[in-house]
């Protein structure tokens, strides 16, 4: 008999998880950020379901922000995976203009906190699928595979439900809405270890190339469209550069590298001596609570 | 702070040099999932973020964070606080303790490990037992200064129970008793003792001091006397729980069917047990009809076989019906089929058990309404004396029986965890209120088919040319039901309507005269009523019913006896105040004085309807003016 391997269980044990919340929910959909993580649970849904699609559709809340790789990768993997792409963008943010460079924190809370809340009431959906990995972060290591969500969204760190086994318990009221993540016990060397084994298509900006860049407030910024504001003496200069997250890009730091190939990524990131969420704004802005904060209020 | 620098857990060197070397080495590692348990503040969250640390899962931010926190809230003065960087929580850090689980990740050069930290207070035990339920093994930490303590047996007790078989007695703080051998010895005699009884038989005990880090992955230059493996090195032998013995018979709980177009129809599930592969001879249960596999379908083409823990989809010889919950098995070695067994219950919500209340049973992929009778006893966990019991409350552990709507596809939890383990969920509140381990069926229920009969309830229904319903009236004792239920009856037999009212009188001294006024008592009289009501439905009846029926729970037990749409749950609003100042039949008065006991309202609560269909009240309206807005809401009944 063949044993399997640690990425043999997490792969079986996250296609369960997918299964189990299409066959409970009434409206599933998948939050789709474009990405690393999000590309895995995608292969892995497009496993889960074969040779059917995936019978729910992508839901990217966007915040116009984005790296234009990752728009570009977006419309291309819901098509391979012949799903429907909804894209979601705070209609209140847009008219009033939130952007990341003048309004701080309010960017990320109107754009992604608040938007993620709009457009879940929007299309009724009462389960949404996120790729968060418990390894992420110290309140993440605590959340459930499933996570109960009140009807304003709020989660109650406190006052989780027991889930044994693989017996998730999906029962919710009207209104009230679950947060399902497949990926709970993926580590970041495993989520690249499987991206390798299977081929899985990722966003290039994960891969070192010379980029035009700006070094502001000790992060490095990659200048990704004319709306990067420059301050005075700030000049775009080119910089082998990569990313370890990809998020807004005005928010999202890059790391110097020369790695350029899945190999060279993952011996940095095992060689490194910073956690990957380290480049990003948004986990800094209050010490340590920062993330049960923003997951208590309705963020992902 | 010492880190020890040639431990096992990295080849910087080789992840330098030759990274696909590296990485294919690490890409064949198997993977322990484990836990630290035991009794509050004996070092488990200390010990876990000590792991991390000397495994270097924490990063250099991460370390400076855990440093400003260390002096902020830590519990250990100018020093690292360890725990602080498992316990994630605001309220964890606030208060120095673990509430709920966190998952932790880390890698050795031999093997992945996913471990849990549990809380160890008594108050989170569910968590606890979320954490236990998936784990290969447990590490049950003991403070040396303190020895075995309740929580320690409970925490061994729950984890035996779960089928861990490997146990881990990690002595903890030996600084603070000199490294002691004879202390650490006599601990280790004394949990062996205790553990006996229970019928654990692999336990390693292991001396150690989480804050430092000795004999966690590195030897303990304080202990030199002892001589047995660090907890690292021994956490690496430990075989992972084996679900997939060649010899098992074949399961797979189906949880979802694959109809992407006509000609493809696939079972998706795990498998549960054994091995499989095309051409297998398999049996579909319940309903116990064979088949053969056709074909083992999967996104990287067809598959060979499928074995225990593997994710697969399923084809089928024949157009079988075949759902989910359903289980596919090995036809000459099929699971049993029952619907009473007795099981262990850890009861794990803060409202208690209500024997005879109908709970949500999730099993596999199975999902059905099951009672429970009261307890057989309730386990002490620290002396292991079996109680008499009525009920369980929180945390409590106890053996009882359960009995479920239908037939459901089952094996002992210790042959098979996934057909033998459950969760009961409340019908209203939706909670997760107990986690149960099923033993043996206490009567098979193979033999009990249901009368087919010829003439059905659509026949009884059109004979008599309407709809049926039933009218469930609730509301406090002197709110009006009767009167009201009564004033709607005569309307619909004035309109050629077959009704019958069911009402205290005539339900109190026949079918239901043995029941009294406990709580359990309460929730069997609505259950009966319920099944009588429904029979009548099934008639073809209007059925009105007129009981306090304080309980959610068993109006919505009631309510999923019957076709959607059948049940109109009416209720008669009228506040305390009211009711009480009527108090028609003298009864408010005698339950204030506290001669009547359990009374609704006074002594025992009235849960109201959130969503009823229909709501009236007797202070704006009168009777007949409610009767007749319930009846326009209910026509035309045809
Ligand atoms: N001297 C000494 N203190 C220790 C050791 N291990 C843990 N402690 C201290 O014991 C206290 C409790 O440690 P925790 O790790 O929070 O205990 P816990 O078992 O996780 O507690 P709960 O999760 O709340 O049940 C802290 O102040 C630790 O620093 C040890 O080996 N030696
Ligand atoms: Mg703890």
């Amino acid at each position: 008999m063949t044993s399997r391997t640690h990425l043999d269980r997490l792969e079986a044990e996250s296609i369960h998880i997918l299964r189990e919340v299409v066959a409970e929910a009434a409206k599933p959909v998948m939050l789709y950020s474009v990405g690393k993580d999000s590309a895995v649970m995608l292969h892995l849904a497009r496993k889960a379901f074969h040779p059917a699609p995936p019978p729910f559709p992508l839901l990217h809340v966007d915040t116009t922000w984005k790296f234009r790789a990752m728009y570009e990768l977006r419309e291309k993997a819901a098509k391979d995976a012949g799903m429907e792409l909804l894209v979601w963008q705070n209609p209140e943010a847009k008219e009033r203009g939130i952007n990341p460079f003048d309004h701080g924190p309010l960017h990320t809370d109107m754009w992604k906190t608040q938007g993620l809340k709009q457009a879940l009431d929007h299309y009724g959906f009462d389960a949404a699928f996120g790729g968060a990995r418990r390894d992420e972060e110290k309140s993440r290591a605590k959340e459930r595979v499933v996570s109960f969500r009140s009807a304003s969204h709020a989660w109650d760190p406190k006052a989780q439900r027991p889930e044994l086994w693989n017996l998730y318990n999906l029962r919710k009221a009207k209104g009230e809405s679950l947060r399902a993540f497949p990926l709970s016990n993926w580590t970041e060397l495993d989520i690249w270890q499987y991206i390798m084994a299977e081929n899985i298509e990722i966003v290039p900006l994960y891969l070192s190339q010379p980029r035009p860049t700006v070094e502001r407030d000790g992060m490095l910024l990659m200048v990704d469209d004319e709306r990067f504001p420059l301050r005075d003496g700030e000049e775009p200069q080119m910089r082998s550069i990569r990313f370890r997250t990809l998020g807004c890009y005005p928010l999202t730091g890059a790391v110097e590298s020369e790695a350029d190939t899945l190999e060279g990524v993952v011996r940095e990131m095992l060689l490194t001596t910073t956690s990957e969420r380290q480049g990003r704004a948004i986990d800094k802005d209050d010490s340590g609570a920062g993330m049960e904060r923003k997951k208590v209020e309705g963020y992902f | 702070m010492n880190r020890p620098d040639d431990t096992a857990y990295r080849a910087d060197a080789l992840i330098d040099e030759d990274i696909g070397e590296y990485l294919d080495r690490h890409r064949d590692k198997d993977m322990l999932r484990f836990i630290t348990c035991g009794s509050v503040d004996d070092g488990k969250s200390t010990l876990i973020g000590r792991l991390l640390y000397d495994s270097r899962r924490v990063f250099a931010d991460q370390l400076e964070a855990l440093e400003a926190d260390s002096k902020a809230s830590g519990t250990r003065g100018a020093e690292l606080d360890f725990a602080l960087l498992v316990d994630g929580l605001a309220a964890e850090r606030e208060q120095g303790i673990t509430i709920d689980v966190a998952y932790r990740f880390f890698a050795t050069e031999a093997r992945k490990f996913i471990v849990a930290d549990c809380p160890g207070h008594e108050q989170y035990t569910r968590n606890m037992v979320t954490g236990a339920s998936t784990a290969d093994a447990a590490v049950i930490l003991i403070d040396a200064r303190k020895g075995v303590l309740t929580q320690t047996r409970r925490h061994s007790f729950l984890c035996h129970r779960l089928g861990i078989r490997n146990m881990v007695l990690a002595v903890n703080k030996m600084d603070l008793v000199d490294f002691s051998q004879e202390r650490f010895d006599a601990i280790e005699a004394e949990y062996r003792a205790f553990a006996e009884e229970l019928g654990i038989e692999r336990i390693t005990a292991i001396p150690l001091a989480a804050v430092t880090g000795d004999n966690i992955a590195t030897k303990s230059e304080a202990m030199d006397w002892w001589d047995g493996p660090t907890l690292i090195a021994h956490l690496e032998t430990i075989p992972v729980r084996d679900q997939s013995s060649a010899d098992a018979p074949f399961r797979l709980p189906v949880q979802w069917v694959n109809r992407p177009h006509q000609d493809f129809r696939g079972f998706a599930g795990q498998v549960a047990g054994g091995t499989v592969k095309p051409g297998d001879a398999v049996r579909i249960l319940p309903s116990g009809t064979t088949t053969t596999v056709r074909a083992i379908p999967s996104f990287d083409g067809d598959r060979d076989s499928a074995e225990a823990g593997d994710s697969i989809t399923l084809t089928l010889d024949d157009e079988v019906d075949c759902s989910r919950g359903d289980v596919i098995a090995s036809a000459d070695d099929p699971p049993q089929v029952a619907d009473q067994f007795e099981a262990t219950l850890v009861w794990m919500d803060a409202e208690s058990l209500k024997p005879g209340r109908g709970y949500w049973l999730k099993l596999g992929t199975q999902t059905v309404t099951a009672t429970i009778a009261e307890p057989k006893y309730e386990i002490n966990v620290n002396t292991m004396a079996k109680l008499a019991a009525t009920s369980l409350d929180l945390n409590a552990i106890g053996v009882v029986e359960v009995t479920t709507e239908r037939r459901i596809v089952f094996e002992p939890y210790d042959t098979n965890p996934t057909l033998g383990g459950f969760v009961l969920i409340d019908k209203v509140s939706n909670q997760t209120v107990a986690a149960g381990m099923l033993h043996f069926a206490l009567r098979r229920a193979q033999n009990v088919h249901w009368q087919a009969t010829s003439v059905g309830r659509e026949d009884h229904a059109s004979l008599k040319n309407q709809t049926p319903r039933l009218l469930w009236f609730t509301g406090l004792s002197g709110s009006g039901k009767s009167t009201i239920a009564n004033e709607v009856e005569k309307k619909l037999a004035l309109m050629n309507r077959h009704t019958f009212l069911l009402d205290g009188d005539n339900v109190r001294h026949g079918l239901n005269k043995d029941l009294g006024f406990t709580e359990t008592d309460r929730i069997e009289n609505i259950r009966r009523i319920g099944e009588v009501a429904k029979l009548m439905t099934d008639a073809g009846l209007i059925v009105l019913t007129a009981f306090i029926s304080p309980f959610r729970a068993e109006r919505q037990m009631v309510r999923d006896m019957l076709p959607d749409g059948e049940f109109i749950e009416i209720f008669v609003d009228t506040p305390l105040e009211v009711a009480e100042q009527r108090d028609v039949k003298g009864l408010y008065k005698k339950a204030r004085e506290g001669s009547l006991k359990n009374f609704t309202g006074i002594d025992s609560p009235y849960e109201e309807p959130q969503a009823p269909e229909i709501r009236v009240n007797t202070v704006d309206m009168t009777a007949e003016e409610a009767a007749d807005y319930i009846v326009s809401r209910i026509l035309p009944l045809k």
